[in-house]
């Protein structure tokens, strides 16, 4: 069923009794050709470019829970591509580009929407910083203005310009930055995928992976026995546990970040707002809450809540940048687990166990990657080759030193 | 959530720092193979449930070895690096 | 219409308070709150709803309210969704219905309505996609300008907010019954209790529906169960304060409304938010009433029916003709009593069929309300029995579902609750939470006698728990009558039943999330935005559940409940960030010359937690860059004079600091003799670098280590790491002396004159010496170090005498010719010599990227050496450091700017590096720059275009070696 707003008055007149299943509720067959493990947004991903690009259609997600149950459904919705090393750089372009075409690409409504995303800065150093920043956006052949102080007061006129404890030196503008509706991009990525013949079973929990000589032929699940020649593990927030059934430790300790959404308001933030001086980072959904984040409680955690030092810094960080929210009041809190490498960046790559593979290590950046790392993880399980914009995305880089540490805040994972 | 520190007693999360788990207390030899430096450095088991991590308390300068659940964040028990093992 | 009846234990009526809604002027009483107020004064819609801007009326007298949510002004500004139920009337209060244009009664949007087939659960997800560039255009900005409630004003909110900390042995959440009898067993036991209630008035349900307790009324048990509390010192009791969430510990998050409800509050803060640790906690947070969804639901005159009471008992609210609706014992026996107090009821309805009582009203068992009727609030309704329909005229219909108990606080650590069949509810488990327990109605015992029990049983096992010993506790005599109902969640009749009446969810809309495949509680959730509303669902998630369950053919335990997430009322940013807003974000560290420096005019620039001067200008300077060259000339040719007080400063002592020191840096400072220094880089443990600095030997057993004024604490807690990690049993101790010592850097050719008038003689201290000095009385430390390239020292006094020391060499300098010089001359300078600073330790970078691999022992393990001999971060592949100079000396390099070959277009796959640093130096006549270029350090000579796309700016440069001036460093040294 093709969705459009002529669709919407046909089904209207009709009492809505037209609309059908938006995918099928099928019941896992013992094999597959591939299995996703993992019916989050980069799984989902995964599977629909599967059969999309590559025509890989006897494919299966498993998804423990109900789809879209992870950090999808969980994340503050920033799009963005505003990377600065190789490796990066290249990637999360790819990815805005996709995302540029996504409502079209899914006949579904992401409501993804470039308003432009503002990185400000407090001071000389942080200026150049982004200056490198935004001319690698350049030389990538994305868009990136830098702003000075009067530049960043014209657009965001109810910043604290006067009194804040760090002054607003300016910002780097990234007008195709932006953000979208995280639960659609999973339910129209599984919409897609589906209708391209992929089975997407959900609370099929994977409790065990089938390994022989070296190679993996399938899982145990929750709903049985299920074969395959190649599995992608694609579980970020649960990546150890899940590699661990196939006897592997991975890079990675996970973490919890905490987001708040504000009870509803009529338009007050149009842009998404980066704080410079501490982690802060805010935009307001269609719907009218101010979303916003801003650190790792930076103690390791499977719990997805956080706690309230994590909470009250998020609130000093919006009360100096931008003390009218104060009046805004906190409507709901949450926690994701976040996959966090030693270097801030993911992994997509084959593992020491063939025909297994691993797209992981998202740390808090995922929710922007979902359509290229799905593009690119269908690729490598498709081809065995990394695509080209993903080659460095290597499991083994921390071994060989060929980091992509944005941050260059060294190998302790919980600070990226 | 509270921690105990072995100088001050339990004390508020906001006064701590963690770096993670407790493995970096394992630092290989010099000589050690790139192999044992990577998995020092990097490689974790990132258990969910009970754990053993490092946490600094910033006021007295106190490293600690905390055991703490890491799903349900029950702290169950808590040394200073010194003391440890 | 509405007005006073008599009674209304909350108000005094002698005491009129006149307010303001939506540009009317009104009256109410003394202890009304808003939504009493308006009610009185016959206020009908208070607001319009979300998504189809539906009139919507008063439903409950508690913080689950979702409809009436209204803009208070405050401090100058409307401060928008403030619950009409919990704020407080006070003179001249001035408040305003939001989410509607022109106003609450004629709407403009109104007309969402009429397309109501059309905006069913998700519609926007299938459409708005055409043509793509209609998105950002047009559909978004119209989603958003429709949706929405409140207003939030951009101008600054200048309300006092406070945080407070509170420790308790036994928290008790809820003053009813239940939380009235443990905090009164508690404190008698001596405990430190802390009771909680969200409500101005302590006492809970008695104060709503009256009753017996202890054979007297309930009002007067309260009064003087309050009055014992209140005389005990152990007990504290905090109204109007919402434990709004539960955290790791035992620790609670609480909100209390300090100066909410008082017209001037002058300096008493709006809001307070606390933190209470406690070791122990009960909830006794009672249950919310839930309404029935059934069609027309949502009319203004359609309230919970306890509401009803509740505005009747506290706040003698009239509300006219009453219908109740309702399908369980408590709803008929508070029906009696409303009666016989002498409210109108008109009649009351019961979808049981086995229902019957003595009652001077009408009683339909077997019956449902199917319609109702009247446009801007409720005039009819139309009931139905045995398939017959009727109407009755009424004004106010009270709805009883049944009640749920109040669990939310329970669920916050991620536990799921049970559901209890014989209530129809979900009920906390024991022990679901550790430290915490529900009692009372909050675990679904719902009449008074079990309540009062409960509260004692609750707290005797917290007693127990502490070591405490329970007293001996009579419990009062209440009703015990038994509360029975039969599930009605929906009334299956044609037409809208609301379940949601916040976000506009009804029951169609569950229905199609299930038969789109939605059939999860957390995507029908997420489909149709139940329970998203400012309430969270806390009056209709229950219901949504129930129709869910019924639409999928499941169970209801079955289908689950939704997550329950802190905050459970919503909190204030301003109150959780409270202390942040301008300054008080982040401490302000300021050196001892700080007072002289600003006095001096001396614009300041933040450097981490400091401040720091940015140059020192005179009368007639055109720009800043003519203050930094005059204070770059008195290094370079007489004397200048910086407070580097703000470097890191660590003391490190003992027997084994020297083999500790070993092991921290890359180099070598056992065999450092005393009264020398040298400079030192230290390594992550994963091979890059950290910080660098100086470390002088004060003492055979006693060094001083300096770092960088960013990483000080970076350093300080690596170091004690390091110590208490690797080096067990090792003698030495550290110590942070930062705050301790005030230095001065005095450099230039001119320095060592200069300091033969503060010391007597110039000293006879070669370069990388220290030595201690006396400057007058005061014993000092003086280093012959540079970070100019100068002839340089730098000399330390207790801090108590820095501002009287920069005050003399600031004097003695200017008399040289020379004076003070900021932190950008200090910059200069250092490109000048290609020093470094955090802008080139960026992080990413190592020993080997920098030219410092010779300083790397071969000799010894330190930390950082294994991981920096990886593949990836040595060799050509690396950005290594170089010096940039211009062709043209005028040309301006900038710093973030990437390099490219001459001839190459700036696109990534040709980029060579980027710059780190630039400056003008006046001293060489032309700008400079340090860059990380790939394998930068073969390449000298070399000829790039420096591109600046960002700022436009492209010029070519030269790569050289960093070290611009005097690379013998003769200066220095001599």
């Amino acid at each position: 069923m093709r969705f459009s707003g002529f669709r919407v008055l046909k089904e209207g007149f009709g009492g809505n009794r037209g609309w059908k299943l938006q995918w099928r509720k099928p019941d896992p067959k013992p094999a597959y050709d591939m299995l996703i493990i993992g019916g989050g947004g980069h799984g989902l991903a995964t599977a629909y470019y599967l059969a999309k690009n590559h025509g890989m259609t006897n494919v299966a997600v498993l998804e423990k829970g109900y789809l879209g149950s992870g950090n999808i459904g969980r994340n503050t919705t920033i799009v963005r591509a505003n990377y600065f090393l190789p490796g990066n750089s290249e990637f999360y372009s790819h990815s805005l580009k996709l995302w540029e075409g996504l409502e079209e690409e899914l006949n579904y409504n992401v409501m993804h929407s470039q308003r432009g995303l503002i990185n400000l800065f407090h001071s000389d150093g942080q200026r150049d910083a982004f200056a490198r920043r935004g001319n690698a956006m350049l030389a990538q052949g994305d868009d990136a203005i830098l702003l000075d102080r009067e530049g960043v007061r014209a657009i965001l006129p109810y910043l604290d310009f006067e009194q804040a404890r760090f002054p607003i030196y300016g910002g780097l503008y990234h007008k195709r930055g932006g953000t979208a509706r995280h639960d659609a991009v999973a339910w129209g990525y599984a919409r897609g995928a589906d209708l391209r013949g992929v089975d997407l079973i959900e609370n099929c929990e994977v409790t065990g992976m089938s390994v022989e000589s070296g190679r993996v032929s399938g899982v145990s699940t929750t709903r049985g026995e299920i074969s395959a020649r190649k599995v992608g593990i694609v579980t970020a927030g649960r990546t150890s546990q899940v590699a661990a059934m196939a006897g592997l430790r991975l890079p990675i300790e996970s973490h919890i970040l905490q987001a708040f959404v504000t009870e509803g308001l009529k338009p007050c933030i149009d842009h998404v707002v980066s704080f410079g001086m501490g982690h802060f980072y805010i935009s307001q959904s269609d719907k009218g809450g101010l979303v916003f984040g801003g650190d790792l409680d930076f103690y390791p955690s499977y719990a997805s809540r956080g706690n309230l030092p994590g909470v009250e810094q998020v609130m000093e960080a919006g009360m100096t940048l931008m003390p009218m929210i104060g009046r805004a009041k906190i409507l709901r809190s949450w926690g994701g687990i976040m996959d966090m490498t030693p270097d801030g960046s993911p992994i997509i790559d084959r593992t020491p166990i063939d025909g297994l593979y691993l797209d992981a290590g998202w740390c808090y950046g995922g929710f922007k990657a979902v359509p290229a790392s799905g593009w690119c993880m269908a690729h490598l399980m498709a081809t065995d080759q990394p695509h080209p914009v993903a080659r460095r995305f290597r499991l083994d880089r921390f071994a060989t030193g060929r980091l992509l540490d944005e941050e260059g805040t060294g190998s302790q994972h919980n600070l990226h | 959530m509270r921690l105990p520190c072995p100088c001050c007693g339990w004390r508020d999360l906001r006064e701590f720092t963690c770096i993670g788990a407790a493995d970096y207390l394992e630092r290989p030899t010099a000589d050690a193979p790139p192999e044992a430096w990577d998995a020092y450095l990097h490689v974790r088991d990132n258990p969910a449930g009970p754990a053993r991590e490092l946490w600094y308390h910033d006021p007295c300068g106190t490293w600690l070895v905390v055991e703490r659940d890491t799903v349900m964040h029950a702290v169950t028990g808590s040394r200073a690096v010194e003391d440890a093992q | 219409m509405k007005r006073r009846a008599s009674g209304g234990s909350a108000i005094e009526r002698a005491r009129g308070v006149p307010f303001r809604f939506d540009g009317r002027e009104m009256r109410g009483c003394r202890g009304d709150t808003l939504a009493s107020a308006l009610l009185a004064n016959g206020v009908r819609p208070v607001g319009r709803s979300f998504k189809y801007h539906r009139p919507r009326g008063v439903l409950t007298a508690g913080s689950e309210e979702p409809n009436a949510l209204v803009e208070l002004k405050r401090d100058g500004a409307y401060q928008p969704n403030i619950r009409a139920t919990l704020q407080e009337l006070h003179p001249g209060l001035e408040a305003r219905a939001q989410n509607c244009w022109p106003s609450v009664r004629r709407d403009v949007l109104a007309v969402n309505d009429l397309l109501a087939p059309f905006l069913s659960a998700g519609f926007y997800y299938k459409t708005f996609m055409w043509p793509r560039a209609f998105w950002e255009g047009l559909y978004e900005p119209l989603i958003r300008r429709a949706a929405g409630l409140g207003r939030l004003p951009r101008a600054y909110d200048a309300s006092l907010h406070e945080r407070a900390f509170a420790f308790c042995d036994l928290l008790v959440i809820g003053s009813g019954p239940t939380g009235l009898m443990a905090a009164l067993t508690a404190g008698r036991a001596g405990a430190d209790v802390v009771l909680v209630e969200e409500d101005r008035q302590m006492g809970g349900l008695p104060l709503s529906q009256g009753g017996q307790i202890d054979g007297r009324g309930a009002d007067g048990w309260v009064q003087r169960v309050l009055r014992e509390l209140q005389g005990l010192p152990n007990v504290r009791l905090m109204p109007r304060t919402s434990v709004f969430g539960v955290y790791d510990g035992g620790v609670f998050g609480a909100l209390e409304r300090v100066g909410q409800h008082l017209a001037e509050p002058g300096l008493v803060p709006r809001e307070c938010y606390w933190r209470i640790t406690a070791k122990r906690a009960i909830l006794a947070s009672g249950a919310l009433e839930r309404p029935i969804a059934h069609p027309g639901n949502d009319r203004p005159g359609v309230m919970l029916l306890s509401a009803v009471a509740s505005y009747w008992q506290r706040w003698a609210v009239d509300p006219g003709r009453v219908v109740v609706f309702g399908n369980n014992d408590h709803a008929l026996t508070t029906a009696q009593a409303l009666a016989a107090e002498g409210m109108q009821i008109a009649a009351y309805i019961d979808s049981r069929e086995d229902v019957a009582g003595e009652a001077p009203f009408p009683l339909r068992a077997g019956a449902e309300v199917v319609g109702t009727r009247g446009r801007q609030g409720l005039r009819e309704v139309t009931i139905r029995a045995r398939g017959r329909e009727s109407r009755i005229a009424c004004d106010t219909l009270g709805l009883s579902g049944g009640w749920n108990p109040t669990l939310a606080l329970t669920c916050h650590q991620g536990a799921r609750p049970v559901w209890d069949e014989a209530i129809a509810a979900f009920v906390p488990r024991p022990g679901m939470l550790p430290g915490l327990e529900a009692a009372g109605a909050a675990r679904g015992c719902f009449s008074t006698a079990a309540c009062l029990a409960d509260g004692v049983e609750a707290a005797r096992a917290a007693l127990a728990e502490l070591g405490l010993t329970a007293p001996d506790i009579a419990l009062p005599e209440a009703d015990d009558s038994p509360y029975t109902l039969r599930p009605l969640w929906q009334v299956k009749a044609p037409g809208r039943a609301w379940l949601d009446f916040a976000n506009d969810v009804t029951t169609k809309d569950v229905k199609l999330a299930a038969q789109e495949g939605f059939a999860s509680v957390e995507h029908m959730k997420r489909y149709t935005t139940q329970g998203m509303a400012p309430d969270q669902g806390k009056s209709s998630n229950m219901g949504a559940l129930a129709v869910l369950a019924d639409a999928t053919g499941g169970s209801i335990p079955g289908t689950g409940t939704t997550t329950f997430r802190p905050p459970f009322v919503p909190v204030s940013i301003g109150a959780l960030g409270a202390g942040a807003r301008g300054k008080g974000f982040r401490p302000e560290r300021r050196t001892t010359s700080d007072t002289q420096v600003r006095a001096l005019g001396a614009p300041m620039i933040e450097a981490g937690l400091w401040y720091r001067p940015s140059y020192f200008p005179k009368p007639g300077d055109p720009d800043w860059r003519t203050a930094c060259n005059r204070e770059v000339g008195y290094v370079r040719k007489a004397v200048g004079v910086c407070d580097v007080s703000t470097l890191g400063k660590i003391a490190v002592q003992g027997p084994d600091a020297g083999r500790f020191l070993d092991f921290v840096y890359t180099g070598t400072m056992s065999r450092l003799a005393v009264g020398r220094v040298r400079y030192g880089l230290m390594l992550r443990e994963d091979g890059h670098v950290m910080d660098d600095g100086t470390c002088a030997r004060l003492g055979e057993q006693d060094y001083l280590v300096t770092t960088t004024t960013a990483a000080a604490g970076e350093v300080m807690r690596h170091l004690e790491f390091v110590q208490q990690a690797f080096c067990r049993g090792w003698q030495l101790r550290l110590c942070s002396v930062t705050e301790q010592w005030a230095q001065m850097a005095i450099a230039g050719p001119l320095a060592g004159e200069l300091l033969a008038h503060v010391l007597g003689e110039v000293p006879d201290l070669p370069f990388m010496g220290y030595q201690p000095v006396q400057v007058g009385p005061v014993a000092a430390r003086l280093f012959r170090i540079s970070f100019s390239g100068e002839r340089g020292y730098e000399l330390a006094v207790p801090a108590r005498y820095g501002a009287d020391l920069f005050r003399q060499l600031v004097a003695l300098a200017e008399g040289l010719g020379g004076g003070a010089y900021g932190m950008e001359a200090l910059n200069v300078l250092r490109i000048e010599k290609g020093f470094l600073t955090h802008a080139e330790i960026d992080g990413f970078v190592t020993a080997f990227d920098l030219g410092l691999q010779g300083m790397m022992s071969r000799k010894k393990d330190f930390i950082g050496k294994a991981a920096s001999g990886r593949p990836g971060l040595t060799g050509a592949e690396r950005l290594q450091l170089v010096g940039l100079r211009p062709q043209d000396p005028t040309a301006e390099l900038t710093a973030g700017a990437h390099l490219y070959p001459r001839e190459a277009p700036a696109k990534a796959t040709h980029g060579q590096g980027h710059v780190k640093s630039v400056c003008y130096s006046p001293t060489l006549g032309t700008w400079l720059g340090l860059a990380l270029v790939t394998n930068g350090r073969a390449r000298h000579g070399e000829m790039l275009r420096l591109d600046d796309g960002l700022r436009g700016n492209r010029c070519e440069v030269t790569l050289c070696d960093p070290v611009f001036f005097d690379p013998e460093g003769g200066r220095m040294r001599d």
